[in-house]
């Protein structure tokens, strides 16, 4: 048995041996052949001191461990504990402290900490989060699928051209590159009221009159269409870079196969196009529906004008679930509240996110 | 025998081939067609941008025959008797200060987002770099538990945590303050995965020999790997540095006043363009200066995607996030 394992490492080894190193002097390859031989054989080395491979392992993971446990684990799990805490108050304790240790002295003074699902009932029943929660529905149902099929029709018809194919690549990659909160305040200057905004005055080359798009004249409607036409604008990039890598790993092979036996385009791009490229096709579609579901700065920089402006007189027209977030984490007594709502995100999210995967089981090739 | 199907017919005839060609070319043209317009959608903001930027702030506020976006630009405003183009837009970005105190200093927007983004990409790449070695390279007890937990939160959106940072950024006392800007969103664990997987590529047999000639973990590290991940890690650096510049929601929450050491603004870019002419009620739109601050804002993104294209187009497409 042993002997046989033995035998085995010393092929192993002799593999591995091509690869160490490309020219080395006699002496040299007697000596790395030696030393190897003696640890890949479990030979002891003279003892010295030394870290552990784990040792070092932890060594290099500290920096970033302590980072994320700050920043990242101990704010997941605190903002689970406060969503449940009824009429949570920040610095209510010490004072100058962190949240956690808030607790500690609120217990070791007998404050009663009530905990209970009362943050939660407040924000289902709060009519701007009901608001915001229909807003971002809306937003998300209409500009993913448009921005992804649009994307997609760009990415393949990218692919079939040659001449000027770089020059089209890098146009639609622009807006990958453009500030959010810059290209917005643009768009809403684009969609100024009356016959001196620029897509009024588009719009009256076919005769209509002039539109309220973004001010607090508009109706909400209005406003929807340069939201989505902003989403589709700042997102379309990024959704033709992933198709596009996709198409191009396709095998040519098949393509001719099915020129071969007659079929036509539209056969080709279902039957061919369509299937090979569903992993992208699935990867986009999660990862927009999350974007969509989070949508804030796009909408801000639209409206201008601040962090808490989402249109209209009340500028809460198109307030979006992240935005309600931001809005009620300004107010201390309500923290608990949007911790409440930033939970109930992410089970939105969540939900979202298996329902594409359960559907995808059946109809991605991967 | 007449032909019972099309693809009985083993050669076109020149009238098919005709028709053939027509049609390729009909689709060829209608293709180019709508690429072209599309392309002609993404492109008239920036055109739009551009030239919006030169206008005459009165003129374009007052002069309403000439506020629309004209296809052949006007030189002279007959009706104000100055041109309609002019620099000033500009020079208020940089250097505006109103009789209540107010004042704009993209200049220094530009210096702190500048120190921001260099020094959290510097922090962002030796964090993501020694632990995606920890975790690509060592074995130690509970790795893989601990790297599943870490996959595990990429699922979890951050406002769960910026609900709780905001409140410990201001128990620490970083509130406007570089450092509530540099380590706390420094870590990034979708980069300690995509640069692991670049790592756990890099073929076995480099360590065992690098080990022979008396390498330890960390110089394999530093003189093997790193050199051999660089695309990756140059990927990195630049999706960071485009992150930290566009960066505006983290910002705004706990660094939108004035640093308490330095006594200046804390504002970044995308916080100082927001906040530009926010309430005003001197009748004027600015509407004029504010583009001007996008186009500041956007040019240096410009000139470093110009720069870097290569780089940044394959860094998003194979690693696939949205900065």
């Amino acid at each position: 048995m042993m002997e046989g394992e033995r035998s085995g490492r010393l092929a192993q080894l002799k593999t591995e041996w091509k690869y160490l190193i490309a020219k080395p002097t006699p002496e040299q390859n007697l000596a790395s052949t030696n030393s190897l031989l003696k640890s890949r054989l479990g030979v002891k080395r003279a003892p010295r001191f030394r870290v552990s491979e784990a040792g070092k392992a932890w060594i290099a993971l500290i920096p970033a461990l302590i980072f994320l446990i700050v920043f990242m684990i101990y704010p997941i799990i605190n903002t689970f504990l406060m969503s449940f805490i009824i009429h949570f108050r920040f610095m209510k304790g010490s004072g100058g402290s962190f949240a956690i240790s808030n607790y500690i002295v609120a217990l070791q003074l007998g404050l009663n900490i009530s905990w209970g699902f009362g943050n939660y009932v407040s924000v289902l029943q709060n009519a701007d989060f009901q608001n915001a929660l229909a807003n971002t529905a809306i937003i998300v149902v209409i500009s993913v699928p448009l921005t992804i099929i649009i994307g997609l029709l760009i990415a393949v018809f990218l692919n079939s051209i040659k001449p000027l194919q770089g020059f089209f690549q890098t146009v639609f990659f622009l807006p990958y590159v453009t500030n959010a909160i810059a290209l917005g305040m643009v768009f809403k200057i684009i969609f100024t009221d009356g016959s001196s905004g620029m897509f009024n005055n588009f719009l009256s080359w076919f005769g209509v009159s002039s539109q309220n798009w973004l001010s607090v004249y508009a109706d909400k409607w209005h406003m929807l269409l340069v939201i989505i036409i902003y989403s589709v604008w700042n997102g379309i990039a990024f959704k033709i870079l992933v198709f596009q890598s996709g198409l191009s790993s396709i095998d040519r092979q098949y393509y001719d196969a099915a020129k071969i036996d007659g079929a036509n385009r539209r056969t080709i791009f279902r039957r061919i196009t369509m299937p090979m490229l569903s992993p992208q096709i699935l990867y986009i579609t999660i990862t927009s529906f999350i974007g969509a579901f989070k949508a804030y700065t796009s909408i801000i920089s639209l409206f201008g004008a601040g962090a808490y402006n989402f249109g209209g007189t009340t500028a809460k027209n198109w307030e979006t679930v992240v935005g309600y977030i931001y809005v009620v984490m300004q107010d201390q007594t309500l923290q608990g509240r949007a911790a409440a709502a930033s939970f109930v995100l992410l089970l939105i999210i969540l939900v979202i996110t298996m329902i594409q995967i359960a559907v995808s089981k059946k109809k991605v090739v991967f | 025998m007449a032909l019972q199907h099309e693809s009985d017919q083993y050669f076109a005839t020149p009238e098919q081939m005709r028709r053939y060609k027509s049609a390729q070319t009909i689709r060829t043209i209608l293709i180019y067609a709508f690429l072209g317009l599309l392309g002609v959608f993404i492109i008239v903001p920036f055109v739009f941008m551009v030239i919006t930027s030169f206008r005459d702030p009165d003129c374009y506020d007052w002069d309403t025959s000439n506020k629309i976006f004209n296809l052949i630009p006007q030189w002279w405003n007959s009706k104000y008797g100055r041109p309609n183009y002019t620099l000033d837009n500009y020079s208020t970005v940089f250097t505006y200060k109103s009789s209540s105190g107010n004042s704009i200093n993209f200049g220094l927007y530009y210096a702190n987002t500048l120190y921001v983004s260099i020094v959290s990409t510097a922090f962002t790449l030796v964090t993501s770099v020694l632990a995606s070695f920890a975790f690509a390279r060592c074995e130690f007890k509970g790795k893989n538990l601990l790297f599943a937990i870490l996959l595990a939160t990429m699922m979890i959106p951050g406002e769960m945590m910026v609900i709780t940072n905001f409140q410990s950024v201001k128990s620490l006392a970083w509130e406007n303050t570089f450092a509530s800007l540099i380590f706390v969103t420094g870590v990034s664990v979708f980069y300690i995965f995509y640069l692991r997987q670049t790592f756990q590529q890099i073929p076995n047999e480099l360590f065992l020999a690098a080990k022979v000639d008396g390498y330890g973990h960390f110089r394999y590290l530093w003189k093997v790997m790193v050199p051999v991940a660089m695309p990756t890690i140059v990927t990195i650096a630049i999706l960071s540095l485009m992150g930290a510049w566009n960066a505006y929601v983290w910002p705004n929450l706990v660094a939108s006043g004035t640093n308490p050491f330095t006594g200046t603004s804390m504002l970044l870019v995308s916080n100082g363009l927001m906040s530009l002419f926010q309430n005003t009620d001197t009748g004027l739109s600015h509407d004029t200066v504010r583009i001007a601050g996008s186009v500041v804002v956007t040019l240096p993104l410009f000139v470093f995607f110009l720069i870097f294209r290569k780089y940044i187009m394959r860094g998003v497409s194979r690693s696939g996030i949205k900065g």
